[in-house]
């Protein structure tokens, strides 16, 4: 069972670059180790937070627009998709994730009609 | 009774769960398959007469349909595939006891997980675990029935989709998930006995009765049953002829089911043999003292302030608090009772807690402060929620 985990974080306690930071992005790359080891890890990346493009098409005319699709307190930063036996597995390993002190991890599962 | 009524009653609850295993916990063509299942039986027992073992038969019959309705599905190959299962029918099903209870507790948990709306678990642990139809739990809730089976469908669905698992969780997550299960029990109950409706709180009673007989060493489910039927006991003297709530402390204790409250107690002394006691096995033992008590001034006061001490610190909250002092005040005096909720009333996310008002109102009538009485009666009434709130406060305010 694969599910997308969606990480955000609340720009406005944003962290600066420095020590503690540091110590963040050390454990990011320590968590995607320990999913590589478990064989659970499909795919991640990081998103660009203020560069992001909507498009929508709703009378057959595109239409461009600058931003993400919903303005909200949270910003998408990245995301992660797994391989795990069920829901508890997946919330297992999003426990794991520094985002769940600072912002959320919303656990899309993928639909499996797609997948075949 | 017809036969079919009889076993959807009795059997399907366990022919959904053992369904529900052999699909991997998918819920929601669990479901499906087994109302298939109850469409049959109603047309071919009134044929050929109702079988022997009707659970048997229903089982079979519904895992007969839940694999048509794979075959027929668009990703029917897949999925069969996926599921490796025999498909042969009839020999292997078991339908020993311990095997059904197994896929009962199976089915609690996944009922009862936490990535479903906390009303959600209550309604699917009432349709797939106690058995009850989508219309009794909407008038329950007091919603209509399309948009309870809504409800529950959208609930199944996302046990499907999401994989909630259908399994006792192991032991790092029992003590959590345990905990979440029997509060939901607990808020069926307290659903039931806030509207005074007596119906949910007799499902609460069954489903503890269930959980306690499923998971005999676990003495917090021993002590929420043990406070579930103390508390049952006094449902009688609850309401008074025109409908109002009373007090405990006005309540006819005559009026007690007094084998209710002895079962509650022979519960209780089950759970506090099994270990230290948990947060339900205190309310349980405060219940309990109160229902041994012939009148309110006789209560064991210093016990009670004990027990509340402990469950403040296992489980702190306000109305805990608010508890505690009160107990404190009879239990020593009602000065010492209103120190403890001066120190509460500090907190100003506090300050319009009408409990905490009616509480102060009560301990500086008691010691004597008529004017302060007055003035905390005040202000509980100016935050009471309904007529029936404001009314009793009013009452207890003129005899300041």
């Amino acid at each position: 069972m694969q599910y997308l985990l969606l990480l955000t974080y609340r720009p406005e306690d944003n962290t600066q670059p420095g020590p503690e930071l540091d110590a963040e992005m050390e454990r990011w790359s320590e968590l995607t180790d320990e999913m590589r080891q478990a064989g659970v890890w499909v795919a991640a990346a990081g998103l660009t937070s203020d560069s992001a493009t909507t498009v929508r098409a709703p009378s057959g005319d595109t239409v461009i627009t600058d931003g993400p699709y919903a303005e909200t307190k949270e910003v998408l930063f990245s995301f992660i998709v797994i391989d795990v036996e069920d829901l508890d597995a997946a919330i297992a390993w999003a426990e794991k994730t520094p985002a769940v002190t600072y912002g959320s991890v919303e656990i899309r599962p993928m639909d499996r009609l797609t997948l075949k | 009774m017809s036969a079919l009524e009889r076993a959807y009653r009795d059997e399907r609850a366990a022919v959904l769960a053992t369904i529900t295993r052999r699909l991997d916990g998918d819920l929601a063509l669990a479901e499906d398959a087994v109302q298939d299942a109850f469409v049959a039986a109603a047309v071919e027992w009134d044929r050929r007469g109702v079988p022997d073992r009707p659970g048997a038969w229903l089982t079979t019959t519904a895992w007969r349909k839940a694999l048509d309705r794979l075959r027929h599905a668009r990703i029917a190959e897949a999925r069969a595939a996926d599921l490796a299962q025999p498909v042969s029918y009839d020999a292997d099903f078991d339908f020993e006891r311990s095997s059904l209870d197994d896929d009962q507790l199976r089915m609690i948990f996944t009922c009862c997980h936490p990535a479903l709306a906390p009303e959600a678990r209550m309604a699917l642990t009432l349709r797939s675990v106690a058995g009850l139809t989508v219309a009794e739990i909407a008038r329950a809730f007091l919603s209509s029935d399309s948009a309870m089976e809504r409800r529950l469908t959208r609930a199944r669905r996302k046990v499907t989709e999401a994989a909630i698992p259908f399994r006792v969780p192991p032991d790092d997550l029992l003590p959590e998930r345990l905990a979440g299960v029997l509060r939901v029990v607990y808020l069926i109950y307290t659903e039931g006995h806030g509207s005074v409706r007596g119906d949910l709180c007799e499902e609460a009673i069954r489903l503890a009765r269930l959980l306690a007989r499923l998971m005999p060493d676990e003495a917090e489910v021993a002590g929420l049953l043990a406070l579930l039927l103390v508390t049952e006991g006094r449902r009688p003297a609850r309401v008074d002829d025109a409908g109002a709530l009373v007090a405990l402390e006005e309540q006819d204790r005559g009026r007690w089911d007094r084998a209710a409250i002895a079962d509650g107690v022979a519960m209780l002394e089950r759970a506090l043999r099994l270990r230290r006691p948990g947060p339900y096995a205190i309310q349980a033992a405060i219940a309990a003292l109160h229902s041994q008590a012939a009148t309110w001034e006789a209560t064991d006061w210093p016990q009670i302030a004990g027990l509340y001490a402990e469950l403040a610190r296992l489980d702190p909250s306000p109305v805990v608090t608010i508890n505690r002092a009160v107990a404190v005040a009879f239990a020593a005096g009602a000065a010492h009772g209103l120190a403890i909720l001066d120190d509460l009333g500090a907190d100003p996310r506090l300050e319009s807690y009408l409990p905490l008002h009616a509480a102060r109102a009560e301990l500086l009538r008691r010691a004597g402060d008529a004017a302060g009485a007055d003035v905390a009666y005040a202000a509980a009434i100016a935050l009471a929620h309904s007529d029936a709130e404001r009314a009793a406060l009013e009452r207890r305010r003129v005899r300041v």
